[in-house]
């Protein structure tokens, strides 16, 4: 959702020949998160068959493994995807060192297909307030890839 | 009781199997930075059940943390926190 982002103060006064000095200085907290994160399909098809249910169990939720498992030929790409959401979901939220269940992070699927992030338990509670939290995915040959983008909610700059 | 010694080795063993990493499972320090050492969050998972299933344990979800598997000896004071040693 680029479109709905704006330009803060700190970069409009950067592309200002002459900066309004009032302003405001630049935030601690950043507007904008990101994370990223990229997964070998064929990685994830190992530990589906090393760690059999346990796999799926411990990190997805019944939804996620429901959206996964069939057809079984792509399980592997889709349990990829949802892992490399996560993965970027907990640098853009910067949960790494938190002890977040990964199933509070959840890859909800529209009828359409598209795919969007739920948080829930503990990871609900850390994250702030966001306005929006953009997920996109992708795959080619035996590679996912994730990228999580939040904009923080409204308030003081 | 498990001794530190034994217990090293047997983390050491799942590191070697399920770890990736990009040097010498079994001749790495207990000190050693296993990230640097080239763990993936994904292969941390897969040492996380691994571990999981050689103990007989569950990791709590406040242990399901990046510094839980940093080292062979942050893994083994969480396997002696969950009384696995």
């Amino acid at each position: 959702m680029i479109g709905r982002f704006e330009i803060t103060p700190t970069i409009a006064s950067a592309m200002c020949p002459q900066p309004d000095a009032s302003l405001a200085p630049a935030r601690a907290t950043p507007r904008v998160r990101s994370g990223i994160d990229i997964v070998q399909v064929s990685r994830i098809d190992e530990s589906l068959k090393s760690f059999g249910g346990r796999f799926a169990r411990r990190l997805f939720t019944e939804r996620e493994q429901a959206d996964s498992d069939l057809p079984s030929a792509l399980a592997p790409r889709r349990y990829a995807l949802r892992f490399a959401a996560k993965e970027a979901a907990l640098k853009a939220f910067d949960l790494a060192h938190a002890g977040i269940n990964w199933r509070d992070i959840e890859v909800v699927q529209a009828e359409g297909g598209a795919c969007a992030l739920r948080l829930h338990g503990k990871a609900a509670q850390r994250v702030e307030p966001l306005a929006d939290i953009s997920l996109s995915l992708a795959h080619d040959g035996d590679y996912a890839i994730a990228v999580v983008l939040a904009t923080r909610a409204g308030g003081p700059h | 009781m498990t001794d530190t010694a034994t217990l090293d080795a047997r983390i050491r063993t799942v590191l070697h199997d399920h770890g990736r990493l990009n040097q010498d499972a079994q001749a790495i320090t207990p000190e050693a930075d296993l990230y640097q050492a080239g763990l993936t969050s994904h292969a941390s998972v897969n040492v996380m059940l691994a571990l999981e299933g050689q103990f007989d344990i569950e990791f709590p979800d406040q242990m399901l943390n990046r510094s839980v598997f940093s080292s062979v000896q942050a893994i083994r004071a969480a396997l002696q926190e969950l009384g696995a040693a």
